[in-house]
């Protein structure tokens, strides 16, 4: 072949210039292929079947019901009602867990690494556990084997006259807003202002070598003072509905349903065990002699690790946090095994009682989707900012 | 870089076409992905043979798909003793069960030449209307939604009606106004979840509900106490109360909240198939009515001078042609049907009736000529 070609320059198959452009084009050339296949695909599967395609659905009475809602909701609601209502579900799920699930990771992750061997061992022994088990199987352990276990609605758990706790949820005073609850909100708003204030006048006059005396301490004894005046000027308008047990379940209040508290807590535990091990591989990469440096300079164990080594290691840290607040955000949709209605499970329905498969999938994939890049553009933009600025 | 780059590129790449090719296989026609599973390689390897193995997706019935492809894929709950669950042997058996046994022995001649498919409630539709399975046999009620938009239902199997099954144990209610307040298990995707919210907001009255997408943790969390009660088609109900620890603390309220009408369900737009499920029905109800069961079916097609009975049992009278019933069966199906599987009086009493634990009437089930609602149109 290369007798052929009796040339000195270099052939077109070992040209690099040539062969970027041509891995390029190639690479372009199938995604193009089979994005086109799929479509095609999907076009032909609905004609031929005859499934409709539309949304017009959405505007429908669902007639189903949920069994917690955190909008008004009622069979007669709209398909795009019952939808919002699951999304709301797993937007509140997740958002509790990921806040929870980082405080657990954070301190699993500083416990493997503390000096104290119990510490160690069960800190260790937490993480294995959750790392190597599926979720689903923790879940079902968590919700039949851990929640439905508990007392009986008749022979509740109670703190006081006001929290409950059964097989059926933990049930806890709800606060009744009445006239003149705006008015003391902005009062709170104001004290909280007032109280943070001094805080940081007092923060930075000690730090300019300048303090005023307890100027901390006067201002959040002003603002205590500014809530107690509020609230009597006010009149007191904010009561609390306490949980009172009926016929077959107890009725006011707030209550917790045993499938959330299932969910949540498997979530917390299942992904605060990733991120503890994300959290010990970020400090272990701070190098040994940053830690030293400090040791040096006389700051505590807890200033060290407060003021030099995590400053460093979010650096590592953020981008696997950032995955993992996206695998809990998804993994909430096993809560369908559960019985939470979050925005699969209510997705599900909606197929099923519609009979409009793909739409209401796009749709889901969809929401799951936005929810997603939502979630890494805030860290990507958190993680930005820690980085390290190079000058 | 590029030099060590090239391999994974071409990995991709192939990866890529590989999965286009898998793609393409479920889309073009239920057939062939069936037939893709029991021979990956050829599939792979002849991919363009695939769409006409499994005929043009609107020119050829799945009646010749199925006899080409030699088994009934027949879509099952698969967790509902009586109609259809695993026995110890680990056989699909049960009500259901029977009656995909029955169309294939109607189209294949050979009543075990199924293969079921467990299906949850929510797969069931989808599963129906991407041609997963070539009928649904589900306890699927029948409502004008689904037959516009899931599939052809064929005649109602089972005449059952909605009810509520209380646990004594937590509360002493009798009647729908006694629940109150109460927290009802139901399965999402369901009719019953329907009727419940319909029912309740009807007779003014409020429920907490507790959905689950599955039957065992609906009756799993039931039996926990998680609910004050559950509720579903009457049948299913006393089917799973013989699996609960203590049976006797449950009591089925004696209110119907709606009519239930179960029955196969064939796919959209293939009136031939559609025609081959809803006969087969016919022919176990008809069989009974002739009084021809499995033991004396051969006996009675060699035996009968009764041209109806010729006619349906495809005996030839001497120098004639068989009766053709354009349902594109062998003349004797009904045959291959009763003795292979039974009449309906006898899959009925197999499954559900006295000799079984659930130990059911047959009520709205039974012939038309016994005050029942079975009724089977001629066969000529």
């Amino acid at each position: 072949m290369t007798t052929a070609h009796p040339t000195t320059s270099v052939p077109i198959w070992r040209d690099v210039r040539f062969l970027r452009v041509a891995t390029q084009a190639v690479i372009v050339l199938v995604v193009a292929v089979v994005v086109g296949l799929g479509v095609r695909n999907l076009a032909e599967a609905i004609d031929a079947r005859g499934l409709g395609f539309g949304f017009g659905f959405l505007t429908r009475s669902a007639g189903f019901d949920i069994s917690e809602t955190p909008i008004p909701y009622t069979p007669a609601s709209s398909y795009a009602t019952a939808f919002l209502a699951g999304l709301l579900n797993t937007l509140f799920v997740s958002l509790l867990g990921i806040i929870l699930a980082t405080i657990l990771g954070v301190i699993a992750g500083v416990a493997r690494l503390s000096p104290n061997w119990l510490v160690r061992q069960v800190a260790a022994g937490y993480v294995e556990l959750m790392r190597n088990t599926p979720l689903l199987v923790q879940l079902f352990i968590l919700y039949f084997a851990v929640f439905l276990q508990l007392p009986s609605v008749a022979n509740s758990l109670a703190i006081g006259n006001a929290v409950f706790l059964n097989q059926r949820g933990v049930y806890l005073p709800a606060p009744q807003f009445g006239p003149g609850a705006g008015a003391l909100g902005l009062v709170v708003l104001l004290a909280l202002a007032v109280a943070i204030g001094a805080l940081v006048v007092a923060g930075r006059r000690a730090r300019e070598g300048n303090p005023i005396p307890r100027l901390g301490l006067y201002g959040t004894l002003a603002a205590i003072a500014l809530v107690a005046i509020g609230w009597v000027v006010t009149g007191g308008p904010v009561a609390f509905d306490l949980p009172e047990l009926q016929r077959f379940n107890f009725v006011g209040g707030m209550a917790l349903s045993p499938e959330f508290t299932a969910l949540l807590v498997g979530l917390v535990l299942y992904t605060g065990a990733f991120i503890g091990e994300v959290v010990r591989g970020g400090i272990q990469a701070v190098r040994r002699g940053q830690w030293e440096a400090a040791r040096a300079l006389g700051l505590s164990e807890g200033q060290t690790l407060r003021l030099v080594v995590f400053p460093q290691a979010m650096r590592i840290i953020v981008p696997p946090l950032t995955s993992q607040y996206l695998n809990l955000t998804k993994n909430s949709s096993l809560a369908i095994a559960i019985g939470y209605p979050d925005l699969f499970k209510i997705g599900q329905t909606m197929t099923n009682q519609t009979g409009q498969p793909v739409p209401v999938m796009l749709l889901v994939m969809g929401t799951y989707l936005a929810i997603s890049l939502a979630t890494s553009l805030v860290l990507n933009i958190y993680n930005r900012r820690v980085q390290v600025l190079e000058r | 870089m590029t030099r060590s780059g090239m391999p994974f590129i071409v990995l991709v790449v192939l990866a890529m076409v590989l999965a286009a090719c898998g793609d393409q296989a479920p889309s073009g026609n239920a057939g062939a992905s069936q037939a893709d599973e029991s021979e990956p390689a050829a599939s792979q390897a002849d991919e363009s043979a695939a769409p006409s193995e499994g005929g043009e997706p609107s020119g050829e019935s799945r009646l010749a798909l199925v006899q080409a492809r030699g088994n009934l894929i027949c879509g099952v709950n698969g967790s509902l003793p009586g109609f259809s669950f695993l026995d110890e042997s680990g056989e699909m058996t049960g009500f259901d069960a029977d009656f995909c046994r029955a169309i294939a022995a109607a189209v294949l001649g050979d009543a075990e030449a199924v293969e079921y498919r467990n299906l949850s409630t929510d797969q069931r539709g989808p599963a129906l209307q991407t041609g997963e399975v070539d009928v649904l046999i589900r306890n699927t009620t029948w409502t004008v939604s689904r037959d516009t938009s899931w599939g052809l239902f064929a005649p109602t199997t089972f005449y059952d009606g909605q009810a509520i099954m209380v646990n004594s144990t937590l509360t002493d209610a009798t009647t729908l106004e006694d629940l109150d307040g109460a927290t009802i298990c139901v399965q999402s995707g369901t009719t019953t979840e329907l009727n419940l919210a319909d029912a309740f907001s009807s007779a003014g009255l409020s429920y907490e509900p507790a959905v689950f997408a599955d039957i065992d943790p609906t009756y799993q969390a039931y039996e926990e106490e998680r609910c004050d009660a559950v509720t579903s088609d009457r049948s299913q109900l006393v089917a799973r109360r013989t699996a609960f620890a203590n049976p006797a603390d449950h009591l089925i309220l004696e209110e119907v909240l709606s009519k239930e009408p179960l029955g196969p369900v064939a796919p959209l737009g293939d009136d031939q198939w559609f025609n081959v499920v809803k006969w087969t029905v016919f022919a176990t109800i008809e069989a009974e009515e002739q009084g021809i069961t499995s033991e004396n079916v051969e006996e009675t097609a060699a035996s009968s001078d009764n041209p109806a009975v010729q006619r349906f049992l495809g005996v030839t009278p001497p120098d004639t042609d068989p009766f053709d019933s354009g349902l594109g069966l062998e003349p004797d199906w009904v045959v291959n049907v009763i003795s292979q599987v039974g009449n309906y009086g006898e899959i009925f009493e197999r499954n559900l009736g006295a000799g079984t634990p659930f130990e059911l009437e047959r009520g709205l089930n039974a012939l038309w000529t016994d005050d029942g609602l079975l009724y089977a149109p001629p066969y000529r």
